[in-house]
């Protein structure tokens, strides 16, 4: 059928009944912006729609029960074996279903693959300024999903009830017990009595399911629409304002290109579930509470949490018959919650501290946010480091490296590490920044020499192209901190007295601290602008139409 | 654009202009088509648009705002054909080999699935391999057939659509302040603080009930943290064959296994707590703090469940008689109570005291005389 | 002229004669040093195996041992009354003779043939007794208990070797090592013996059944093959983390540049 008569007959159809016409054109015609870093988002996306199908399939074979059975299926090595109905009925999945193997790999790569995404879109929202006003919602919303997703990770590789999740649900009692006042309590009611009951797998898959699919769903479907809603950041470039957004339109090329990148996506975790192996349970064996195995780790996106655990030293404090294990519950709280709580404030802290209170729909460049780029550096590092110390005995049977020297290291890197990537960070952003102000003021090498008349050799650059030259212009300007109301009594405005307006004013000055601005005379960008900058000696011409003998003087006049 | 009075796109530097206006423009505003050189857009005007002339290589357009305007498009916004017709044509056969190709692994698999059958390790190999090949050959190849299609096929296009401010008008804003305050007073809410007051009074215990709904999830901790199944005259068994043991048969020096109480092996809960291990020491090995009354003849009890946080700490290194729990490295000093000499876990492992029957196998003479596992509050 | 001399300036003739001469050494070696000896049984031993087992003994282990097995203080052990399975086990594994005093010795190609290793291993049982070597019945593991196997080694075991075997990490610098390439007597005779920081397990808390339980176990898993694909070394989730990174995000990222890179995009 032709697409006029599609439209006629369906279209007409739905039309006379949602009234749609004028509101579905607008999103037909919506305008996205291109850019790699904007498909991070879809990575997460894809693999979530990736894991409710996979994870349905699932659900028809699985059972949620710790009633024991013993083994007398498939897997011939733990025939006779005591174990849960639901390490069971995941044995039955892997060996005893066509296509279960596939499914339940291509199920658990895609949830590596979503925290991954999730990480790495996060980092790429931070790292350009996306989450600024209007997107603070859409931030706030994101490190919620971020949490449910660690929980939902969690919770679905505890279902299987093998040796190695188990050993990650009793460490998880173990911390829980561990919060004072109430943790023994919390720790009963979530497993039903003491670990490890005959509860907890039941109420991991009904949270596993049902309750946190719900709200990640619903909580997706809100990030999508604000984003629709709000339309789409941009990557700064020729042409693109903050009260424009380039790109192309939505139908057929986004539409086209998404499509294509679903395909991708599914298509790679599906190499991944067929090729390499992932959460070998058999192996693994059921979980019993007496047994437990080298080289135990969670899944990868739990393994800050595990690091902290290792480094932490033994302290605690017995105080008036009440024990405060801090082992415990600094390294389940501390770290994870440092990091989090300074993610969800961020954008109104950097609000608080610069007074930029304008919307932003064009990217920060990382480097033009040095500040900003070397604090979410320095997170990096924390985390990171944390991060391998949880794989501390691999890497010491690995590497061959004694065991404790790595916990050691870890100790002292985590305070030293971030310290040391932010000043590292900050200076090379900064440098990058200067890097782009010479090009932006002499040019573009362009690799031919010429001898001028006086008899010096000097490499002719040609000015950067528009294109590029919109790009290395694009520069957040951050508003001034308001001045004194009256200059002569120097009293500070309303807004930065006292001990909480001077914080405000060094945060600001360090928060807005980058390489200055390229000078950039009246004439268009090349024209005749031989002033060094920084002196460094290097006479050059920038060539271009009509710069004539102004530039050849210009070259004499190095600073 | 020309006759748009309402929803004006703010563009970066002009306010209201009319097309012509706009296409007579000489500066350079919104992007230009790709392939294009910056040399090429000085000094040139797009050409005009009519209906039915094919559009040339680029599109440049600036999107009129036809959001709430209504009217029908009187020129093509996206062009027709793409610029190359014989490198779209090329792609277009690229394309569509993926495509069948795509279509004939799809077969391959519904072929797989009814051919290779499961039920062992080695089928289940056959048949994930089988299964998952030809599956990812069907998406990536629908994948990569789209790319090709949308960057060769489909003509390259840019186009530039206005932003508005998201902040609404001052006017809006203050139409849904005198909604909003109409329907507050007219509720009569605001002006009878007794209606006011009693519902958020009634709504409270609402609000406490699921919490309260949710007590019976599990019993009271009480004492249960404090105590294990262990009793005085509890046979020691060697966890797995349930056989009683005796000093005599756990002899070698530097011997280690794993046991329960007897009765208790396949009883998870009970277990999580009372998995002990035993260790034969050579004489004069075993120090304070250990406990030497609760050994016997140089074997010793520790609970195996891990101060830390609970895991089964059972790698046990001989010559350095260091007991080292592999979850987080906790290092306890077997030969000395079981001291914490690394790691996270502050607590040393607790001792079962342990003593013969009348048999000559090891029972537990008591329970812990500790909460073992994880500390946890109540703990003192 | 012959037909070599002709070619004597040829550009590759130098690493031609270099290919030879290694060729020549390294087969001449192989040759030398002869291939393994067909198994030889741990019989009874005689006299004639425990004196070729002392004179053995005397050229490959005194140096560190003493020269009647009684250990250097600080250097090496006593052997008397470790046995034969010790000895076995040691030198069948290639870690004695150890090549340097380090925190552990590791498997390496062993020194000497099964029928000296057994002469040696008459001589220190003769010395003070021990363990035997166990018999091909004793680690035959036909009509074994792998369910109650893989019970015993998860609980007492995998802490330091890992869930199949894949060895794990003990403290300064110690390991625990994989048990890929043990044989199932190799095992039997380190539970026996407890070689450096294993501990023992003797055969009456663990009983030459259950042995044997285990060692179908481990052999068993250890040649399963992999359902799902490359195993990543079976170590669990970190290699399997640093795919999803390192693999699939990688590779998807470079889908998305692929899908958004512009066509003929200027450069600068």
């Amino acid at each position: 059928m032709s697409v006029e008569r599609a439209l006629e007959s369906t279209g007409n159809w739905l039309d006379d009944r949602l009234h749609g016409a004028r509101g579905v054109r607008v999103l037909l015609r919506k305008v996205f912006p291109d850019h790699w870093s904007f498909l991070l988002g879809e990575v997460v996306l894809y693999s979530f729609i990736i894991l409710l199908l996979t994870g349905t399939f699932l659900t028809l074979w699985f059972q949620p029960s710790m009633t024991d059975v013993i083994y007398h299926g498939s897997y011939l090595p733990l025939r006779g074996v005591r174990m849960s109905e639901a390490y069971q009925s995941t044995l039955h999945i892997s060996f005893d279903v066509r296509g279960g193997l596939l499914i339940r790999q291509i199920h658990h790569w895609a949830a590596d693959l979503f925290m991954a995404g999730i990480f790495a879109h996060m980092l790429r929202i931070f790292f350009t300024g996306a989450y600024r006003k209007p997107r603070e919602i859409n931030w706030l919303i994101g490190i919620v999903l971020l949490t449910l997703g660690l929980l939902e990770g969690l919770f679905g590789y505890s279902l299987p009830d093998d040796l190695l999740s188990g050993a990650g649900l009793r460490i998880l009692e173990g911390v829980i017990q561990s919060i004072p006042i109430v943790g023994s309590y919390v720790a009963f009611f979530l497993f039903g009595g003491a670990f490890p009951g005959h509860l907890i797998v039941p109420r991991l898959y009904i949270l596993h399911v049902l309750l946190i699919p719900g709200l990640i769903l619903a909580l997706v479907s809100v990030h999508l629409f604000l984003m629709f809603h709000q339309k789409h950041t941009q990557m700064p470039g020729k042409g693109r304002t903050n009260e424009n957004v380039v790109g192309a339109p939505t139908y057929p090329y986004f539409m086209a290109k998404t499509g294509a990148f679903f395909f991708f996506v599914f298509g790679a975790l599906t190499v991944a579930g067929t090729f390499i192996q992932i959460n070998p349970i058999w192996l693994y064996g059921p979980f019993n509470p007496v047994a437990m195995s080298a080289g135990s780790q969670p899944d990868f996106y739990m393994g800050m949490l595990e690091g902290a655990l290792r480094v932490m030293p033994a302290w605690q404090w017995v105080f008036f018959g009440h024990t405060f294990a801090f082992n415990v519950f600094i390294p389940a709280l501390v770290p994870l919650g440092l990091v989090f709580t300074l993610a969800a404030i961020w954008p109104f802290l950097e609000q608080w501290i610069t007074g930029d209170r304008r919307e932003h729909h064009v990217n920060d460049r990382p480097r033009n946010a040095p500040t900003r780029t070397a604090l979410g550096i320095s997170v990096i590092t924390f985390y990171g480091i944390l991060w391998a110390e949880g794989a501390n005995d691999l890497f010491a049977n690995f590497f061959d490296v004694p065991l404790y020297w790595i916990t050691w290291a870890a100790r002292v890197g985590i305070f030293v590490g971030p310290a040391l990537a932010y000043i590292i960070t900050k200076r090379i952003c900064i440098g990058l920044q200067r890097k782009d102000n010479h090009l932006i003021e002499h040019g573009v090498e362009t690799g031919i020499i010429r001898q001028l008349p006086g008899g010096e050799f000097i490499e002719e650059t040609r000015p950067v192209s528009d294109e590029a030259l919109a790009i290395l212009l694009s520069r957040s300007d951050y508003p001034a901190l308001p001045a004194a109301e009256t200059p002569e009594t120097a009293v500070p405005p309303s807004k930065m007295r006292g001990g909480l307006g001077r914080v405000r004013e060094r945060f600001y000055k360090v928060l807005t601290e980058t390489a200055p601005a390229p000078e950039v005379n009246g004439h268009a960008i090349g024209h005749g602008n031989g002033h060094a900058v920084e002196g460094n000696g290097q006479g050059h011409t920038a060539i271009s139409a009509g710069a004539g003998p102004a530039s050849a003087d210009a070259s004499e006049e190095d600073h | 654009m020309s006759n748009n009075p309402s929803g004006q796109p703010g563009s970066g530097d002009s306010g209201e202009q009319s097309w012509p206006e706009y296409l007579s423009s000489r500066e350079s505003r919104g992007s230009f088509g790709p392939g294009e050189s910056s040399a090429e857009s000085e000094g040139s005007v797009p050409p005009r648009r009519v209906i039915g002339t094919p559009p040339p290589a680029t599109a440049r357009t600036m999107l009129a705002d036809h959001g709430d305007g209504g009217a029908a498009q009187t020129a093509r916004e996206l062009p027709a054909e793409p610029p190359d017709p014989v490198k779209a044509k090329k792609a277009e056969l690229i394309v569509a080999a993926c495509f069948l190709i795509a279509m004939l692994a799809g077969f391959g698999f519904l072929v797989a699935y009814g051919l290779i059958g499961v039920g062992s390790v080695t089928d289940a190999q056959h048949s994930n391999l089988w299964l998952g090949g030809t599956l990812s050959l069907v998406l990536l190849l629908l994948g990569a057939g789209a790319v090709i299609w949308v960057r060769n096929i489909m003509p390259p296009v840019e186009q530039t659509e206005a932003r508005h401010p998201l902040r609404s008008t001052d006017a809006d804003r203050e139409a849904f302040k005198e909604t909003f305050e109409e329907g507050a007073e007219t509720s009569q809410f605001v002006k009878r603080p007794l209606i006011r007051r009693t519902l958020i009074a009634a709504t409270v215990p609402l609000a406490v009930a699921p919490l309260v709904l949710l007590r019976d999830m599990g019993p009271l901790p009480g004492t249960s943290l404090d105590h294990t199944v262990w009793r005085k005259g509890r046979r020691l068994v060697v966890y797995g064959t349930g056989r009683p043991i005796t000093p005599g048969e756990f002899s070698s020096p530097g011997s280690i296994i794993s046991v329960a109480p007897e009765g208790f092996q396949d009883d998870d809960d009970a277990m999580a707590k009372a998995a002990v291990i035993i260790i034969k020491f050579r004489p004069e090995e075993l120090q304070p703090p250990t406990v030497l009354p609760w050994t016997v003849n140089d074997i010793v009890a520790y609970s195996k469940i891990c101060t830390h946080v609970g895991c089964p700490a059972a790698l046990y290194e001989q010559t350095t008689h260091h007991i080292l729990c592999p979850c987080h490295q906790s290092t306890f000093d077997a030969a000395r109570g079981a001291t914490v000499l690394f790691g996270p876990a502050t607590r040393p492992l607790p001792q079962l005291p342990m003593g013969l029957d009348s048999q000559g196998f090891l029972i537990a003479t008591s329970d812990f005389h500790e909460p073992v596992g994880p500390s946890f509050w109540e703990r003192s | 002229m012959s037909w070599i001399t002709a070619r004597r300036r040829h550009p590759a003739a130098g690493y031609v004669v270099v290919a030879l001469v290694l060729i020549l050494i390294g087969g001449g070696y192989a040759v030398a040093t002869g291939g393994r000896a067909a198994a030889s049984s741990p019989v009874a031993a005689n006299a004639a195996q425990i004196a070729q087992g002392r004179s053995l003994f005397v050229e490959n282990c005194a140096t560190c041992h003493g020269l009647y097995a009684e250990g250097v203080n600080g250097q090496a052990p006593s052997l008397i009354g470790v046995g034969a399975a010790a000895v076995d086990f040691q030198v069948s594994t290639g870690r004695m003779p150890a090549a340097e005093i380090g925190a552990e010795n590791v498997r390496k190609p062993p020194h000497l043939t099964p029928a000296q290793t057994h002469a040696v291993a008459a001589y220190i049982q003769s010395l003070g007794g021990g363990p035997p070597i166990p018999s091909a019945a004793q680690v035959s593991t036909a009509g074994a208990d792998t369910g109650l196997g893989q019970r015993l080694f998860v609980a007492n075991c995998a802490a330091c070797h890992n869930f199949v075997g894949a060895g794990g990490a003990l403290t300064y610098g110690k390991f625990a090592p994989p048990l890929t390439a043990s044989t199932p007597t190799q095992i039997y005779e380190a539970m026996v013996t407890g070689p450096e920081a294993m501990p023992a397990f003797n055969d009456l808390t663990v009983t030459p059944q259950e042995k044997r339980d285990i060692i179908a176990y481990v052999t068993n898993v250890r040649s399963l093959p992999n359902p799902g694909g490359f195993s990543l070394g079976r170590v669990g989730p970190v290699t399997e983390g640093l795919v999803a990174f390192l693999g699939l995000l990688f590779f998807l990222v470079l889908a998305a540049l692929w899908i958004t890179v512009k066509h003929g995009k200027a450069h600068e």
